[in-house]
C-alpha cells in the first residue's frame, strides 16, 4: 500500500533536495551521504531526540534543533555542520565519557562501539570535563546476556526495541537526570524477570558494550543491526 | 641510645634507572658510614586485585594484562588459564600450543630488552662508565653488531605475538577457553623462516657472554650471592616449562626440598608479607617462616630447579652453567647468562612447535559457561612464577582475585641482594657513581617488572643524597 505523500524541497548545506512531508532531516541527509553524528537514533525505532548529538541549525529558527525528530518543510535551509556545532557535539559527547566509566581497551566492544567511533570521528582525544567514576554494577543474572551500567549513555534504544519491536516492555528508566538507570520489569534482577522473552533485540541495538552476550571476550561483541527495518516493515505489511 | 641515631645516615637512589617500573633505594649507614640497612621501595600502587571485583570474569584476561605493558602475554595466558579452571574446561590441544608459542614469544622479547637494551651498557661500556653514555645508543656505537642482535631478537619476538594475538601490546587474543583465531599456514612460515637467523643471534651472544662473564668476578661475588631456595614450575618429568607444569622448590645446596606441589594450592605454602617501606608483598616459603623462607624465581631459578630443557642445544648450555657451581648457581649476577641460555631454548622448542601440523588446526577454543566458583592460573613468566587466583559467584562475576607476580617472589632476595652489594662497594666518606650503579644493577639482574606497565629508559635523573636525621644534605650526587 502507497500512502499518500506531499513531496517538500529543502536545502541542506545548500544543496537541494527533495523529500516526503513524514521524512526527517536525518532521513534525507541519511539517503543522501551527509553525515549528521547521532547515537540514539536507530532506523527501524522511533525518534527520541535524547542524545542531542545531530542538532542542527534551521534558518529561521533561533535555536538548535534535532535532525532526527524534526520533519522536512518547504523551504526549510539546514547547515549540518559549523564550528558551534561541532563544539557542541564534542562537549556532549566527552559529557557522555565523564559520566560512566568507558574503559575500551577492556570492553567487550572495543572496535564495534558506536560512541567509541563518533569520538574519533569527531576528533576527541581528551577529556575536558572531570570524570565522575561513579560506582555501577554489572547485572549478570541472566542466563545469556549482561548489561553494564558504567558502559551505558541512556540512549533509549533498548526501552524502544523492546516495547515497539518486541512488545515486552521489559526495559524503562529509574531514576531522575544524572542518577537515570535502564531496568528490566521493577529494578529487577535481568535473570528474574518474567516479561523478558529472552529475544537478544537490546543487546544488538546497543550502541555500546552496556548489553552484551555472556562469554565474549574483549571486542569479540559484534552486533548485528540490519534485521530491525526488515522487522518493523514485515509487521507493517502483515498488519 | 645516646649518640647513635643521630650519626646514622642514609642515601637514596632515586629513581632506580633501566628498569621496568618505578623504584627507588634506600641505603642506611652507621655510624661509621658503613651500609647497615638497605631497602628497595617499589613506588608505585596499581590496586588491579580490587578493582577487578564485580566485574566478568571474560574480562579478566584482557583487563589483568594491563598490569604490564612488557609482559602482558605472561598475565593473559595465566589470566585465561585462572579463566579455564573457573569454566572447568579441558583446551583444545592446538589452543594449548599456540598459547605455548605465544608464551615463548614474550619471554624471548622481555629477556633480549632486559639483557640488551638494560644491562648489556654495564657489560660493553662498564659499571664505572660515563652513565651519559651508558645507556643501549652507548652500546650501539661501541658495539652495533651487539646492540643491532638485541633489537633484532626483541623485533622477532614482537613480530610473533603480532602475528598471532593482532598487535604487539595487549593483544586480547588468548580467551578463556583457548585462543579466538587459529593460525594461519602464511603466519607460521612467516616465523619458521626467521628462526635459522635467532638460533645463530641467541648462540653468538651466549658465547660472547661466556667470553666476557670473566671480567665480573668482583660482581659475581656480591650481586646477591647468597643461599636461597629457588622455586618454579616443572613438567612430570622434571623438564624446563613456561606454561604448565608443577611446582618445585630447591635448596642452595641443589637439593628437592619439595616437588610436585599444586600450583592451585599456594596458598598452603607460599606467604605474602606487607613491609610497611614498599607497595611490593614479599613472599616467603612458609614452612622455613619469614624471612628464612627466602627463595628467588625467574631464569636463575629455573635452571636451578629443572633437569633438563627438553631442547638439544639449550640442554648443552645447561650442562655448561652447572659446572659454574656444583650447588644451585647462587649468584643473581648469573640470571643473565641463564636468561641468555633460555633465549636459546624459546627459539629452539618455537621450533618444535611450529613443525607440528597440528598447530594449524581450526579447533582452538573450547566454549562453557563458569562451573567452578574459584580458579588458579600458574605461569612462568620471563621473571618467575605467575599467580592468578580468581573466586566468581554464581552468574560468572569476579568476587575476589589474588596474584603473586614474579617480581613479588623476589622482593626479599632484591633487598638483601642490595645489602650485599652496598656493604661491599658503597663507602660512604667517597660516593662515587659507579658504586651506586651497581646497586642499580643487581635489581636489573632480576629483571624486576616493578610497575609491570612501564620503563625507565635509562635518561631519567638519578639523585643520591647523604642525609643527616635533622634532614640536612650532606653530600649529594646527581645524574642529568
Amino acid at each position: 500500500m502507497i500512502r499518500a505523500s506531499t513531496i517538500k524541497t529543502l536545502k541542506i548545506d545548500d544543496r537541494d533536495f527533495s523529500a516526503r512531508h513524514d521524512e526527517t532531516i536525518l532521513d534525507v541527509a541519511r539517503q543522501n551521504g551527509i553525515f549528521i553524528p547521532k547515537i540514539c537514533d536507530l532506523k527501524g525505532l522511533s525518534p527520541v531526540g535524547a542524545c542531542r548529538l545531530c542538532l542542527v541549525e534551521v534558518k529561521g529558527s533561533n535555536r538548535l534543533l534535532p535532525a532526527c525528530s524534526t520533519l522536512v518543510e518547504e523551504g526549510m535551509e539546514v547547515t549540518t555542520t559549523t564550528e558551534r556545532l561541532q563544539r557542541y557535539r564534542r562537549n556532549i559527547l566527552e559529557l557522555l565519557f565523564t559520566e560512566r566509566n568507558h574503559v575500551c581497551s577492556v570492553c567487550v566492544s572495543n572496535g564495534h562501539c558506536e560512541l567509541q567511533t563518533l569520538a574519533q570521528k569527531l576528533d576527541i582525544t581528551h577529556v575536558h570535563f572531570r570524570y565522575r567514576y561513579p560506582n555501577l554494577d554489572v547485572d549478570a543474572s541472566h542466563d545469556r546476556f549482561s548489561v553494564d551500567h558504567n558502559r551505558c549513555i541512556l540512549c533509549s534504544r533498548c526501552v524502544r526495541v523492546c516495547d515497539e519491536i518486541e512488545g515486552a516492555h521489559t526495559w524503562d528508566f529509574m531514576g531522575r537526570g544524572i542518577e537515570s538507570l535502564v531496568i528490566t520489569d521493577l529494578a529487577e534482577p535481568w535473570g528474574t524477570s518474567e516479561t523478558c522473552t529472552g529475544c537478544g533485540k537490546c543487546v544488538h541495538v546497543c550502541p555500546t558494550g552496556a548489553l552484551f552476550e555472556k562469554g565474549k571476550s574483549v571486542a569479540e561483541m559484534l552486533k548485528r543491526r540490519e534485521f530491525l527495518p526488515y522487522l518493523t516493515q514485515m509487521r507493517e505489511e502483515h498488519s | 641510645m645516646p649518640d647513635e641515631p643521630t650519626t646514622r645516615k642514609t642515601i637514596l637512589i632515586d629513581p632506580v634507572t633501566r628498569i621496568e617500573g618505578h623504584a627507588k633505594i634506600t641505603l642506611h649507614l652507621d655510624a661509621h658510614g658503613r651500609v647497615a640497612d638497605a631497602q628497595l621501595h617499589v613506588t608505585q600502587f596499581r590496586g588491579f586485585e580490587k578493582f577487578c571485583e564485580g566485574r566478568p570474569f571474560t574480562e579478566m584476561p584482557s583487563l589483568m594484562a594491563r598490569i604490564c605493558g612488557i609482559c602482558p602475554v605472561s598475565h593473559l595466558i595465566a589470566s585465561a588459564k585462572a579463566c579455564d579452571a573457573l569454566m572447568a574446561v579441558r583446551i583444545p590441544r592446538a589452543a594449548e600450543k599456540l598459547r605455548r608459542i605465544f608464551g615463548l614469544a614474550q619471554v624471548l622479547q622481555s629477556h633480549a630488552l632486559s639483557f640488551f637494551h638494560l644491562s648489556s651498557p654495564d657489560f660493553i661500556l662498564g659499571f664505572d662508565s660515563d652513565p651519559a653514555r651508558r645507556h643501549i645508543f652507548g652500546v650501539a656505537a661501541e658495539s652495533p653488531e651487539i646492540a643491532r642482535n638485541g633489537i633484532r631478537l626483541r623485533q622477532f619476538g614482537q613480530q610473533i605475538i603480532e602475528r598471532l594475538g593482532g598487535k604487539r601490546i595487549h593483544p586480547a587474543w588468548v580467551v578463556p577457553g583457548g585462543v579466538s583465531e587459529p593460525l594461519s599456514v602464511a603466519n607460521r612460515d612467516a616465523i619458521l623462516v626467521a628462526l635459522p637467523e635467532m638460533l645463530t643471534i641467541a648462540q653468538l651472544t651466549l658465547e660472547w657472554f661466556k667470553g666476557v662473564t670473566e671480567n665480573f668476578r668482583e660482581e659475581i661475588t656480591s650481586f646477591g650471592n647468597f643461599p636461597t631456595l629457588f622455586l618454579g614450575i616443572v613438567k612430570d618429568d622434571g623438564g624446563l616449562t613456561f606454561y604448565d607444569g608443577k611446582i618445585r622448590i630447591v635448596d642452595a645446596g641443589g637439593y628437592v626440598v619439595a616437588t610436585g606441589l599444586d600450583p592451585a594450592t599456594y596458598n598452603d605454602f607460599l606467604g605474602e608479607k606487607v613491609e610497611p617501606f614498599t607497595y611490593l608483598k614479599s613472599t616467603y616459603y612458609k614452612p622455613k617462616g619469614y624471612p628464612e623462607g627466602i627463595y628467588r624465581v625467574g631464569p636463575l631459578a629455573r635452571l636451578n630447579i629443572a633437569d633438563r630443557f627438553g631442547t638439544r642445544r639449550a640442554d648443552q648450555e645447561m650442562a655448561e652453567f652447572h659446572e659454574i657451581q656444583r650447588t644451585a648457581v647462587l649468584s643473581s649476577f648469573h640470571y643473565h647468562h641463564a636468561r641468555l641460555i633460555e633465549i636459546l631454548y624459546c627459539v629452539e622448542r618455537m621450533q618444535q612447535l611450529l613443525d607440528d601440523p597440528e598447530i594449524l588446526s581450526k579447533h582452538v577454543r573450547a566454549i562453557a559457561r563458569p562451573n567452578s566458583e574459584e580458579g588458579v592460573g600458574v605461569a612462568e613468566a620471563p621473571r618467575g612464577t605467575l599467580i592468578h587466583h580468581y573466586k566468581i559467584d554464581d552468574h560468572g562475576s569476579m568476587r575476589w582475585a589474588n596474584m603473586i607476580i614474579a617480581t613479588g617472589h623476589n622482593g626479599l632476595a632484591m633487598n638483601r641482594s642490595i645489602l650485599q652489594v652496598a656493604r661491599h662497594f658503597v663507602h660512604a666518606e667517597r660516593l662515587e657513581e659507579g658504586m651506586l650503579n651497581r646497586v642499580e644493577a643487581v635489581i636489573r639482574a632480576y629483571d624486576p617488572c616493578l610497575s609491570c606497565s612501564t620503563h625507565a629508559d635509562g635518561r631519567l635523573a638519578l639523585a643520591i643524597q647523604l642525609v643527616a636525621p635533622d634532614g640536612a644534605v650532606i653530600d649529594e650526587l646527581r645524574r642529568k
